[in-house]
């Protein structure tokens, strides 16, 4: 089974970064979304599937799955999503000051 | 010692206060007496029984580096020449420099200029020796800029503080390695390890480091073309640096260190060609110039390869030449700088072309130059010490041993260069001075009347043509309480030699100095025919060209890659990025074996996980072909929601928890901005970048997947899982186990994660809020 999940996680990755090399910013803000998909199912598969029950302790149960992976994860979720709405918004703002979302008329000044 | 030293470096510090009460009184007068104080101090140690001082103050005793200074003989004349030279060029900067110059910078200069000349040469500490030896290159180069406002001061400045910087980084190279083969830092116990040098593997690399450092300070060809260019400097500037000190550090380097290099062949081939390259070349060079200081600086550079040369031969003889001509050279040249300022002074231009017939307008000037010029060129007169030097250096240059063709073959050439070179000296000697001060007097092209000037400006360089006299006249006088010592210092055995002023008739040196000037005089007097070679050779094989050049070229080319690959293309930057990460990567697993395609250790497939993973696989492809950006959006919110679902399968229910809540947000986010945003298709690539985004974009997959599959089959421990889960109730107060560590095992990271979190919000506020004038829509 983690064979497959690394498959799928790769296919996240390679999918996220062609959006991100693409011009229009909604792209590129795609593909963030899918590499970190990517990551977290990366960190998941890394730590171990389907081993045991959902890390609440409950009487009798030995067999749990990692919770360490789990809170990583779901630190990263939050700190990603951030970083997403950030960049949506950031997008639009963009949009709305150059009148275009392509990267490549996006140049700045000739002499920064 | 130390405060010698270092008494020109404070009274630096306090020249810019002295400076504010110039209107009164010159600055120069106010600190003239420290550099007369040095002197006076060094002069006591002068003597035939001298002996060696050492003195030592702790500076980084971690690094082995403290601030040792050692006096030997060759320190001892050099720090004369300093302070000696010193003193007179600050008395002729009083009557040069009016009181409207920026006084206070001119003595600043000049003084951290004389601490660091006096570091350099009284340094037994390598690392001490090139910090002061970095600070002289630093003050000359705001010397030679003093006059900034001029395009050809900073041109100059900049030229030769490029050049001797190269040299000092070289030689820093130089001292690092004899540190680290001989692990010590103070250059007398180096000279006492001169086997562990020279059987160094490393021994070509230092030799040839410390040689480049001393080739470039001491103005060798090919590095010499600073020099002319320094000659923007105001003119004490010139005579002091720029002909009897700085110039002469290398020479100095060279002269500390040849004990070490003496023996070995490569040292004698390197600095006799060098040298007498310098010596014919600068020389020759220097009979086209027009330019009173240009003259003078292409002298400089000759001499100096005379020296050069002459510690090149490494014999006794030579070695006592070369130190004899370092006093003599400082004795002349700098008298010679003097009367060209003078001149330049009182008439307003250097050109010679313009200059002749000045000897009834200033005849103090005249005198001074003459026995100047005449010690020069070498004529054979019992007052001239120029004289002495030219003899001994041609006497030197014969009866030379050395085996092997090629050593034997330069031998031979080394007395025909070395009267080629005289010959030349003697022609610019002569044209100096016959074309400035005798000849028809041109009134129509003199800026002002000449006129004789002030008597206390004709006072140093009559000093240091007093100098040249009485070493002409006494030479035997400075021979034992000075020079032999200082030659001693370098051969590093004892020396001694008198200086005969005649050789007799069979003298084969004798017959050289005759058939110098005897040659000399018959081409001075037929310069008009044959100065037309110059335009033959050098013509356009100029060295300043090839500087220019590189200069440009540098600047050009990098300003190219530059430009390559800073297009300001994002695309661009990832595929780099990503390419680097891919090859660098893929690189280490197949170097190191890290590739390990073992499936042990596997959960069973199931066909549900195998359903949900498919369907995610079609959506993430899905939106990288989608055309209409809702369709976009909605197909990434199916991969965000199948992940959610793995979630709730591999037991992580607080992940599937959130997962949900912030793809939902992230959906509506997304649909909101999609509303002001234009449509995906509008614009598309060309299909060699998709073509290149799609490899990339597949080896980065096909990356990711083997480090997956790698590191999944090697494991080097178990996890520490089961410390949380035992602990979690215990520790915690919790059964939550994913709660418990976010909140309490490893609850910083929870605090700054919130913190993340609160920065986005702010910047998005701040984003919508605020807007610039400018900005506004």
């Amino acid at each position: 089974m983690e064979i497959i999940m690394i498959v799928l996680a790769a296919i996240l990755f390679a999918t996220g970064v062609y959006n991100i090399l693409q011009k229009q910013l909604l792209r590129i803000v795609i593909g963030t979304v899918l590499i970190s998909h990517g990551a977290h199912l990366f960190i998941l598969t890394m730590g171990k599937l389907k081993r045991g029950a959902p890390p609440v302790e409950v009487y009798g149960v030995t067999e749990y799955a990692d919770p360490l992976p789990q809170a990583l994860i779901l630190t990263s979720i939050v700190i990603s999503f951030g970083v997403t709405s950030f960049l949506l918004v950031l997008a639009y703002r963009a949009y709305k000051l150059n009148q275009t979302d392509n990267m490549e008329k996006m140049r700045g000044s000739e002499h920064e | 010692m130390v405060y010698a030293v270092f008494a020109p470096l404070i009274f630096a510090i306090l020249i810019p206060f002295l400076s504010r009460i110039k209107q009164r009184i010159h600055t120069g007068w106010l600190i003239l007496p420290v550099p007369l104080l040095i002197f006076i101090y060094f002069l006591q140690f002068v003597g035939a029984n001298f002996e060696t001082k050492m003195q030592s103050t702790t500076w980084i005793p971690t690094l082995n580096i403290s601030l040792d200074f050692y006096l030997d003989g060759l320190s001892l004349l050099f720090a004369l020449l300093i302070s000696g030279i010193g003193t007179l060029v600050v008395l002729y900067s009083i009557y040069y420099l009016n009181k409207e110059e920026q006084l206070g910078h001119f003595y600043t200069y000049l003084y951290i200029f004389m601490a660091s000349m006096l570091g350099v040469v009284l340094s037994d500490n390598v690392f001490v020796l090139y910090t002061f030896w970095e600070f002289t290159s630093l003050s000359s180069f705001l010397l030679i800029g003093y006059w900034h406002h001029r395009e050809k001061s900073r041109y100059g400045a900049l030229k030769s503080m490029l050049i001797t910087v190269l040299g000092g980084f070289s030689l820093l190279g130089g001292l690092i390695l004899l540190t680290i083969e001989t692990g010590t830092t103070s250059i007398r116990e180096m000279v006492a390890m001169t086997d562990v040098i020279i059987n160094s593997e490393y021994f070509i690399a230092i030799l040839i480091f410390l040689l480049l450092g001393a080739f470039t300070k001491s103005a060798q060809f090919p590095f010499h073309i600073w020099l002319p260019d320094a000659m923007e400097a105001p003119t004490p500037v010139s005579a002091y640096l720029h002909s009897a000190t700085m110039v002469k550090a290398g020479i100095y380097l060279m002269a500390r260190f040849s004990p070490i290099f003496n023996e070995v062949p490569l040292f004698f081939i390197l600095l006799s060609i060098f040298g007498l390259v310098t010596l014919a070349w600068a020389s020759y060079m220097a009979v086209r110039q027009t330019d009173l200081k240009g003259i003078l600086a292409f002298s400089t550079i000759s001499q100096l390869g005379m020296i050069m040369a002459m510690l090149g031969f490494g014999t006794t003889y030579g070695v006592f030449a070369a130190v004899f001509h370092i006093l003599n050279h400082a004795t002349f040249k700098g008298s010679l700088f003097m009367v060209a300022g003078i001149v330049d002074h009182e008439t307003g231009t250097r050109d010679i072309r313009r200059l002749g017939g000045l000897m009834t307008f200033m005849p103090i000037s005249a005198t001074l130059a003459v026995f100047g010029t005449f010690s020069m060129a070498g004529v054979p007169l019992p007052f001239l010490n120029g004289f002495y030097s030219k003899e001994m250096f041609f006497q030197s240059s014969l009866g030379l041993e050395g085996s092997g063709t090629f050593v034997e073959g330069l031998i031979t050439a080394i007395p025909i260069i070395a009267v080629v070179g005289s010959i030349f000296t003697f022609i610019y000697s002569m044209y100096l001075f016959f074309g400035t001060f005798r000849g028809g007097y041109k009134e129509d092209q003199l800026p002002t009347k000449p006129h004789e000037a002030p008597i206390m400006m004709l006072v140093p360089p009559a000093i240091l043509v007093l100098g040249v006299i009485v070493i002409g006249l006494f030479p035997n006088i400075f021979n034992n309480a000075l020079i032999t010592h200082s030659a001693d210092a370098i051969y590093g055995d004892t020396v001694t030699k008198d200086i005969k002023y005649w050789h007799g008739l069979d003298s084969r040196a004798f017959q050289m100095s005759l058939a110098v000037v005897v040659l000399g005089v018959v081409l001075y007097l037929t310069k008009d025919k044959w100065s037309k070679i110059y335009s033959v050779l050098p013509g356009s094989l100029s060295l300043n060209r090839v500087y220019d050049w590189i200069v440009e070229k540098i600047e050009s080319v990098s300003n190219k890659i530059t430009t390559s690959y800073m297009t300001g293309s994002l695309r661009l930057y990832m595929m780099l990025i990503l390419t680097a990460i891919i090859l660098m990567t893929a690189g280490t697993l197949l170097y190191s074996g890290g590739m390990n395609f073992n499936t042990v250790d596997l959960a069973p497939i199931t066909a549900q996980e195998v359903i949900v993973a498919i369907v995610m696989a079609i959506a993430a492809i899905g939106t990288t072909v989608a055309r209409n950006r809702i369709a976009a959006i909605l197909i990434l919110g199916v991969v965000g929601y199948g992940l959610a679902i793995l979630f709730v399968m591999y037991s992580a229910p607080d992940l599937a928890l959130t997962q949900l809540i912030v793809e939902t947000v992230t959906v509506v986010l997304f649909l909101l901005c999609f509303y002001h945003l234009p449509n995906l298709s509008s614009e598309g690539q060309s299909v060699a970048k998709t073509g290149s985004n799609i490899l990339v974009s597949i080896g980065y997959g096909l990356l990711m997947f083997v480090i997956g599959i790698s590191a999944y089959n090697s494991r080097f421990a178990e996890t520490i899982s089961s410390y949380f889960m035992e602990n979690t109730y215990e520790e915690g107060g919790g059964h939550n186990a994913v709660n418990v560590i976010l909140v309490d095992f490893r609850g910083i990271d929870t605090l700054f994660e919130v913190a993340v979190l609160f920065g986005a919000a702010l910047g998005i506020y701040a984003m919508i809020k605020l807007r610039s004038n400018k900005g506004a829509k």
